[in-house]
């Protein structure tokens, strides 16, 4: 059988080589470059809505600050999505569409907008999480872990 | 080499790169002769906004400018434009040579809903057949089988994809922001139904040579073109070899979907064949789109090549443009599952060869 699987083997492992010689490559620096200016202002326009909250409610607390300004983000991202730009936007963003907070709502709205068709129960509700649940697993795991290293090796919590 | 056992009735066997493997019982005959006429007497497309903007823009003639028609979800208007393009052509088709007796439709969504949906409204029996965007060559193959046989007059073939619908099911949500690598390709939304029939006139299906699934190993699921260009060379030698012509006797050697990347990894195989395609070959999703459309190498889906042929060869086919057609459509057969499992790609491709009627 080996006889026979071997030529198979080579055959594809030639042509895998070929397609990989022909295929277009998107640029690695170009990409880089369009997600840190695009994922830069995103930042940017988050800062400076904090400040703004900052010098409009003085009293509020630092994490207080850090609260709603990410929920005016995550806020605009959905809106954005709803009305369908922003997955234009992070057709040239990239990573840095997709790394900040305004990623993630992109990802779970955009998923409830699609399956809004089979019901908000086993449509929205069940489809919600398709994209991003990877992310929300794997944050509480890791962050689990993180805890009890944190709790083993430093003593504390 | 010429004196090996495995080489014969294989289409690879002068191939020194990509041999052949397994071992044949007898040699296989892919190719089917149709020697009673089996005419294209109707065909017709329906197409989406995005594809109306394309090259061919000026000769699609039913144009949806709202790729949702107005219905509630993207799967509604998907089986409303391939009603729309089913009803057109048996309404065509029924002023020359009579009602149509059986439809054979295929579709990309799971388990042929909307092929089936299309059917339930029409008075008709209905066989669903699946090989991804080959499927219109398959159900060309299936139908022009039949009228050969005589067991019908006039059968109508046809498929549909929509971009919306193909992207739920094997990507991600539309509006998700993800960027697709430079060798994407883009589905179309488009419905195209042909209707065959030994009576009255039109376009001839000569011959059908029925594909092998090939697999070269490719895992890709962005990369369709590279997966699906070894079927198309191997269905292409299977034509050229079986039918004995080579591209030099075809006016027009069409690929389904294969896109830029693809029909550009086929010319290589090809010439590695001992075929120089040259300027007769041309791929429909390439043809479909254009570069400033943002659809990176090209249409995909089973739409794709079906609107090509009904909106633009086939006319031209009837003026006397072209007088010999080789039309392989290619497809793709994973599924997200398989590919996530860690399955390759496996591709198939059916070819048939479209005359125009000698006058």
């Amino acid at each position: 059988m080996s006889a026979v699987a071997d030529p198979i083997e080579k055959r594809n492992e030639r042509y895998g080589k070929y397609v990989d010689s022909v295929t277009p490559k998107s640029g690695t620096l170009k990409s880089l470059w369009h997600s840190f200016w695009i994922g830069g202002i995103t930042c940017c326009i988050a800062q400076g809505i904090g400040d703004i909250y900052a010098l409009i409610f003085p009293n509020f607390s630092e994490d207080m600050i850090v609260n709603i300004t990410s929920m005016t983000i995550i806020t605009l991202a959905i809106l954005f999505t709803g009305l369908g730009f922003y997955d234009i936007i992070a057709r040239k963003g990239g990573a840095g569409c997709f790394l900040p907070i305004t990623g993630f709502a992109n990802a779970i709205s955009s998923a409830s907008m699609e399956f809004k068709s089979e019901g908000l129960i086993l449509g929205t509700s069940v489809k919600m999480f398709s994209v991003v649940g990877p992310v929300v697993v794997n944050g509480i795991v890791w962050s689990t872990v993180a805890g009890i290293l944190n709790l083993l090796i430093l003593g504390r919590l | 080499m010429q004196g090996i056992v495995i080489h014969k009735g294989d289409n690879c066997d002068f191939l020194p790169v990509f041999e052949p493997v397994a071992k044949r019982a007898a040699e296989v005959k892919q190719t089917l002769f149709f020697d009673k006429p089996v005419h294209i007497v109707a065909a017709n497309a329906v197409v989406g906004n995005k594809e109306a903007k394309g090259p061919l823009k000026r000769y699609f003639r039913r144009v949806k400018e709202d790729i949702k028609l107005g219905e509630k979800n993207f799967e509604r208007a998907e089986i409303l434009m391939f009603d729309e393009a089913v009803r057109a052509s048996v309404r065509e088709a029924k002023e020359s040579v009579g009602d149509v007796q059986l439809l054979i439709s295929g579709d990309l969504l799971n388990q042929m809903t909307t092929s089936s949906y299309v059917a339930r409204n029409l008075d008709l029996p209905h066989l669903g057949v699946y090989s991804a965007c080959s499927t219109y060559t398959e159900a060309i193959s299936i139908a022009a089988t039949m009228l050969n046989a005589g067991h019908f007059q006039t059968v109508a073939c046809a498929t549909a994809s929509h971009f919306a619908t193909a992207e739920r099911q094997f990507r991600y949500p539309l509006e998700y922001g993800c960027q697709r690598p430079p060798y994407a390709q883009w589905t179309v939304t488009a419905a195209g139904c042909c209707v065959l029939s030994t009576l009255g006139s039109g376009p001839l299906v000569r011959s059908a040579t029925l594909g092998k699934v090939v697999d070269f190993g490719q895992n890709d699921l962005s990369n369709m073109g590279a997966a699906m260009a070894p079927a198309a060379m191997d269905t292409m030698c299977a034509l050229f070899k079986e039918t004995e012509t080579g591209p030099e006797d075809y006016d027009m050697i069409l690929t389904g979907d294969l896109g830029k990347l693809g029909s550009d990894i086929l010319r290589d195989l090809m010439r590695e064949q001992g075929y120089d395609l040259g300027q007769r070959y041309s791929d429909c999703g390439s043809l479909i789109y254009s570069m400033d459309q943002n659809c990176y190498q090209g249409g995909s889906g089973a739409g794709c090549s079906a609107s090509v042929i009904n909106e633009f060869i086939i006319p031209r086919i009837k003026e006397g443009e072209y007088k010999k057609v080789a039309y392989l459509a290619t497809g793709a057969l994973m599924s997200t599952q398989s590919c996530y499992q860690g399955e390759t790609i496996p591709g198939v491709s059916h070819g048939i060869v479209i005359e125009g009627e000698r006058k």
